[in-house]
């Protein structure tokens, strides 16, 4: 189930190992829930080691619901997801969940430190580790806040500091960027960018920007609804640098129109008898 | 304002009592009330801690019964299906009528302590167990993938999430526990025991000494407004910080 093999090899500029290989691959994966809702059905996809992989998709079509196959959070109802290392020396996985899902009766600094802290890190063991992942998404001033003390938009850098806290090697963010500012947005794509290059970690993002998957990923699935799966892939050279030149290049702006295409066509078919307004 | 309305009310009661010329044994005039309450303090003050304990101790009792119950169940399903029918039966029972059997069963000061007990332990249970289960599931999640123990879910998560449910819950726990503690006092009392403040009321009822009936319900009053009023405190304290019912509505 390789059906993009067009992965082109990898050249040595990349300072990460052997990366490219599937970690991680889902074979006819379906998800009902108990009320009767299908949410995927025949779902194939892999994700693979060292990639930036975005899942775009209209709203409703199981993009997330595959995030927690993807996570383990939840079991398939038909299908199989296939691991390519054994449990024991499996990624440690960073989760951003859509909502920011920060424990409010904690500090900034707590929910933070929560990840370490069930590792059995202290406070002052963890401390800098926690300072830099809160500098990374420009809170470093808010750590003894509260959560309902901070907007909307700070809630989920905090969430996303806490996934980046334990430097994951399988980064998995539902819209993490969806309730920000454009400023915020594009300056967080880029620590994000940077962050990936530098931890040689894999990300899976969820997003419903075309732009925004576009100057991110090195790979899109485009998702068609009812039932979830992936209508069509679009490889981005992974080789290209992600600056403010390539932002306002053709070359993105071509990529942004056949992604844009891709994703129309996959809800044209899916419109059916539904009719997306 | 409920002090100003208090004040209007007291002049409002010594108005009909000057008014009316009534009596003492129909209605005390509140300074007559006051003087039978400093008169007869030494009674009524050991009445009162009699009262006191036996709420407090009751309420402690059902703070930890409840509370430990409120974890088993949390942790077994088949165990809060099957027990919890059995506190709601206790519950819905009114206490008046269980009393008298317990006077039966225990000593006196026993039986009015577990009558207390056994009002102030229900919303204990049900809102400790209650805030135990309704953990956001996100949250349950991130501890899975994090690979919390049981043990860390519990004290990081489960407990925390809990904390407003049982502070709310203790909040009704207090003033239940002191009717229930009056309650079997009043049933205790007729029986010729107790020196509780409810017995004060009883006997003072007899003798148709009715300042000295008001004095003793207007400390019962204020013992149910001080329970109250610490009891709000401490969950103001616990959850200033985070808790939106703490939050100040004026912002
Ligand atoms: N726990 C659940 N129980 C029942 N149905 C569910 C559950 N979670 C999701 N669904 C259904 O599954 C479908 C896919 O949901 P999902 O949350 O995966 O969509 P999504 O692509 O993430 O959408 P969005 O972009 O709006 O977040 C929806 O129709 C939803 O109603
Ligand atoms: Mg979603």
């Amino acid at each position: 189930m390789t059906g993009a093999g067009d992965r082109r090899p990898v050249g040595g500029g990349a300072s990460r190992g052997a990366h490219g290989d599937p970690i991680l691959t889902l074979r006819g994966v379906g998800k009902a829930f108990d009320n009767g809702v299908t949410a995927l059905s025949g779902l194939d996809m892999e994700i693979r080691d060292g990639e930036f992989l975005s899942l775009l998709g209209p709203s409703g079509c199981g993009k997330s619901t595959a995030l927690r196959l993807i996570a383990g959070l939840s079991a398939p109802t038909s299908g199989v997801i296939d691991h390519a290392r054994p449990a024991a020396e499996r990624h440690s996985i960073g989760f951003v969940f859509q909502e920011p899902t920060l424990m409010p009766w904690a500090s900034v600094f707590g929910n933070v430190h929560l990840p370490l802290r069930l590792k059995g890190q202290s406070r002052r063991a963890a401390e800098p580790a926690i300072e830099e992942a809160l500098e990374r998404v420009g809170l470093a001033g808010f750590r003894d806040a509260y959560p309902r003390e901070l907007s909307g938009g700070m809630k989920m850098r905090v969430s996303i500091a806490r996934a980046l806290v334990t430097r994951p090697s399988l980064l998995l963010m539902d819209e993490p960027f969806a309730a920000l500012d454009e400023i915020t947005r594009f300056k967080l794509n880029n620590d994000l960018l940077a962050l990936w290059k530098q931890l040689g970690c894999t990300v899976v993002f969820v997003t419903h920007s075309v732009f925004e998957s576009v100057f991110l990923s090195t790979r899109i699935l485009v998702f068609r609804a009812r039932p979830g799966q992936v209508a069509a892939e679009i490889a981005i050279d992974p080789h290209v640098p992600r600056d403010e030149a390539f932002r306002t290049s053709a070359d993105y702006a071509g990529m942004c129109r056949r992604t844009s295409q891709a994703l129309a066509a996959a809800m044209g078919e899916s419109a059916g008898g539904g009719g997306l307004a | 304002m409920p002090l100003v309305v208090g004040a209007v009310v007291v002049v409002a009661w010594d108005l009909l009592v000057r008014l009316n010329n009534l009596p003492p044994y129909v209605l005390p005039s509140p300074e007559a009330v006051l003087a039978t309450l400093v008169k007869d303090w030494s009674v009524l003050f050991a009445s009162l801690l009699v009262t006191l304990r036996i709420t407090v101790l009751a309420l402690l009792a059902a703070v930890t019964g409840g509370g430990l119950l409120a974890l088993v169940f949390a942790s077994a399903r088949i165990v809060e299906l099957s027990l919890f029918p059995i506190a709601v039966l206790l519950q819905v029972t009114p206490i008046i009528a269980i009393a008298p059997l317990m006077l039966i069963y225990l000593q006196p000061d026993t039986a009015v302590l577990v009558c207390a007990f056994i009002v102030a332990f229900f919303p204990i249970l049900s809102n400790t167990t209650m805030g135990l289960n309704s953990v956001d599931p996100n949250l349950r999640d991130l501890f899975a993938l994090s690979g919390a123990s049981r043990l860390q879910s519990l004290l990081l998560l489960r407990l925390p999430a809990a904390l407003p449910y049982f502070l709310s819950g203790l909040r009704i726990a207090g003033g239940l526990a002191l009717i229930g503690a009056i309650v079997a006092e009043i049933a205790a009392g007729s029986a010729g025991q107790g020196s509780g403040l409810a017995f004060r009321v009883v006997e003072s009822a007899y003798r148709l000494n009715i300042p000295r009936m008001f004095a003793a319900l207007l400390l019962i009053s204020l013992t149910g407004i001080f329970i109250h009023g610490a009891l709000s405190l401490l969950s103001w304290l616990a959850l200033r910080r985070w808790h939106e019912s703490a939050l100040d509505p004026g912002r």
